[in-house]
């Protein structure tokens, strides 16, 4: 590839999803570049997860989503992912019974010739070890995934995500039900490792957005409501209208 | 399971911090233990059983261990991949098969025709069966023919996503399928009453003591084999991501692997293994016919496992050969009731002990932590650290 940063660019046009005459989706246009902290925001029921899934290949959408010259919504998930698009999901889903380590080599696996499976795994990759280093997890390699905190746990999810070397990562909620101190370091974390890649975050935390987002879009009913910076967003007023005033309503009740 | 147990046990050797190089005797015996044990099991039946059993409880072991070499396929596919496959006595039937055609061959004589084929039909022979009057052939056959059945099968019924009971009960009924096939072409393949009356293996006349002991050490060797070949799948990227896949199949999707590509190996493997099982089971049993692959021998087959501990290595080894010599006593003692205490095994092993024989030592392990651990409570002054607790009790 001449010019990777015009390429890892993830064009979506017009995209919908139609669940038997509802649309989550509707008719959604959105660029995520590269290098971006990029926070999906809305109410609930708004579509931001269901865009997710359907750029992820877990529903079907009509439309376009272009990434390295491909359309994502004609691709199955696990080619999606080959090709460089990895996801998180709300609830961490790490291998529970296996340790940090296996969790993070097996993620390894995408870049890894088919024959090789069937040896054992013989020193630990160095992508894993450097994945290990970045989300600060190398102390507790060899403990069993299942006894991690949630935040690690979530914190081994991008690891895997980075182990993939997934370009663009979409992480579903990845700090709720996490401390503020946990929550400071998952930022800290997504501003270390995005300068090569695109981050999608999904979040209901309007503090964390303020704190981390480059570049905000705000989701209503299934379509775009707005798109710009932390504050250009909160100058916005149909976004106040519609979302931000609720939303701080239900954080403080 | 195991792999919890694996993952817990290395957890306990772990130093924090630096990162040492060198290899603790507990991580050896994590990685090469079970060397041990197939160590000790070849000794048992390649050693000391020959040498030490009559002619004809050698010939009734070398039966149970060829029922095994199926039995260690469904280990692979149900214990560690989560396909309870109900239908193994198809690819069991598969190798046993082509085996007795041969042996059927080559007691006919070179251009004869098998003696039931003018019993039941007009004397001439499908053309089908002209080929296994070659024994590479045969072989060939016993090996490539169940991994492009299971091949066709699996790719249909995996990639729709076909799990859990319905992938039960879909294999089941091709065991049931075919037995029926079976009994219905009596005069391509013996009907109801199979093949037999065999006379030679391989030119070896199967009535000689010495080649009934060495078939003998044939199935009992390919269980060694077999042994080693499911440590080293167990042990590889491949083993680790097929437990994966079979506790959180959409997440593999997400690490970028097809989780139907994964199981499909799995499956493929398993009737490799059932089919070699069911080609050493002839020429020992000298009969092969519907009853040996329907769907009520292909249960029996997953008897052994469930009752040995379907994740484990060597328990469904243990198992399979302790139903098949139960089954003979039983069935010597009782000859009507013994399905009886095959479905009472059931419900005790379903109910009481879910993770096999194989558990019983976690089990056991994990009640005397707690004991132990209860009695350092009572002795305040000696409470260890957590973590050094946890490497005592493993150790």
């Amino acid at each position: 590839m001449s010019d990777p940063s015009a390429t890892d660019d993830l064009e979506v046009r017009d995209l919908t999803v139609d669940f038997d005459g509802f649309k989550a989706v509707n008719g959604v246009d959105l660029t995520f570049r590269r290098g971006r902290l990029h926070f999906l925001i809305g109410p609930n029921g708004a579509g931001k997860t269901t865009l997710v899934d359907a750029l992820t290949g877990l529903v079907n959408g009509t439309g376009a989503a272009m990434f390295r010259g491909q359309d994502l919504l004609t691709m199955k998930s696990h080619v999606i992912v080959r090709l460089g698009v990895g996801r998180t999901f709300q609830t961490a889903t790490v291998f529970e019974q296996l340790s940090v380590l296996q969790n993070l080599d097996i993620a390894a696996g995408v870049h890894r010739r088919t024959p090789s499976l069937l040896r054992a795994r013989g020193r630990v990759p160095e992508r894993v070890e450097e994945a290990l280093e970045t989300i600060g997890l190398t102390a507790l390699a060899h403990r069993p995934a299942g006894v991690l905190a949630h935040g690690q746990k979530q914190w081994l999810e991008v690891g895997m995500l980075l182990v993939q070397d997934a370009s663009v990562m979409f992480l579903d909620e990845t700090v709720a039900g996490m401390s503020a101190v946990e929550r400071e370091e998952t930022g800290d974390l997504l501003r270390r490792i995005v300068a090569d890649r695109t981050i999608v975050v999904i979040e209901h935390d309007m503090e964390f957005m303020r704190r981390f987002a480059d570049v905000v879009t705000v989701m209503h009913s299934g379509t775009v409501l707005a798109e710009g910076t932390v504050a250009e967003i909160q100058a916005d007023q149909q976004v106040q209208d519609v979302y931000l005033g609720t939303a701080t309503g239900a954080a403080h009740g | 399971m195991t792999v919890t147990d694996a993952t817990a046990d290395t957890a306990g050797t772990t130093t924090m911090g630096g990162s040492r190089r060198s290899i603790s005797p507990k991580q050896l015996y994590d990685s090469y233990g079970s060397l041990l044990a197939i160590g000790l099991l070849a000794f048992v039946l390649l050693v000391w059983a020959p040498s030490s059993l009559s002619a004809f409880r050698l010939e009734n072991l070398g039966k149970y261990c060829a029922l095994t070499l199926a039995s260690m396929g469904i280990a692979l596919a149900w214990g560690r991949g989560g396909m309870l496959v109900m239908g193994q006595g198809v690819f069991f039937g598969l190798g046993g098969y082509a085996m007795a055609m041969h042996m059927k061959l080559e007691a006919a004589g070179p251009g004869a025709v098998p003696d039931f084929m003018t019993l039941y039909g007009d004397g001439t022979m499908p053309f089908w069966w002209e080929p296994f009057r070659s024994g590479a052939f045969t072989i060939a056959a016993i090996l490539l023919l169940p991994a492009v059945v299971a091949f066709v099968l699996g790719y249909a019924i995996l990639k729709r996503g076909v799990k859990g009971a319905y992938l039960a009960i879909l294999t089941q009924a091709l065991a049931v399928a075919f037995a029926t096939m079976l009994i219905a072409t009596i005069k391509q393949t013996g009907g109801f009453n199979g093949l037999n009356t065999f006379t030679t293996v391989f030119g070896s006349n199967l009535y000689d003591p010495d080649v009934k002991k060495n078939l003998y050490r044939v199935a009992a060797g390919l269980v060694i084999v077999f042994l080693l070949i499911l440590w080293q799948l167990y042990r590889s990227r491949y083993g680790e991501l097929l437990v994966a896949t079979r506790d959180a199949e959409a997440r593999v999707r997400f690490l970028g692997y097809d989780p139907a590509n994964v199981k499909l190996v799995a499956f493929i493997v398993a009737a490799v293994m059932a089919s070699v099982g069911g080609a050493v089971f002839v020429p020992l049993a000298g009969i092969i016919s519907p009853t040996n692959v329907d769907a009520a021998a292909s249960i029996l087959l997953i008897a052994g496992v469930a009752l040995g501990g379907r994740a484990s290595l060597i328990g469904p080894v243990l198992g399979a050969i302790a139903v098949g010599y139960g089954r003979s006593a039983l069935s010597e003692a009782f000859p009507t009731q013994w399905t009886y205490f095959q479905g009472a095994l059931f419900i005790v092993v379903v109910l009481l002990l879910p993770g096999g024989a194989a558990s019983l030592v976690s089990r056991l392990r994990s009640a005397w932590s707690l004991v132990r651990s209860k009695a350092v409570r009572r002795a305040p002054d000696r409470v260890p650290d957590s973590g050094r607790l946890d490497a005592e009790v493993v150790a």
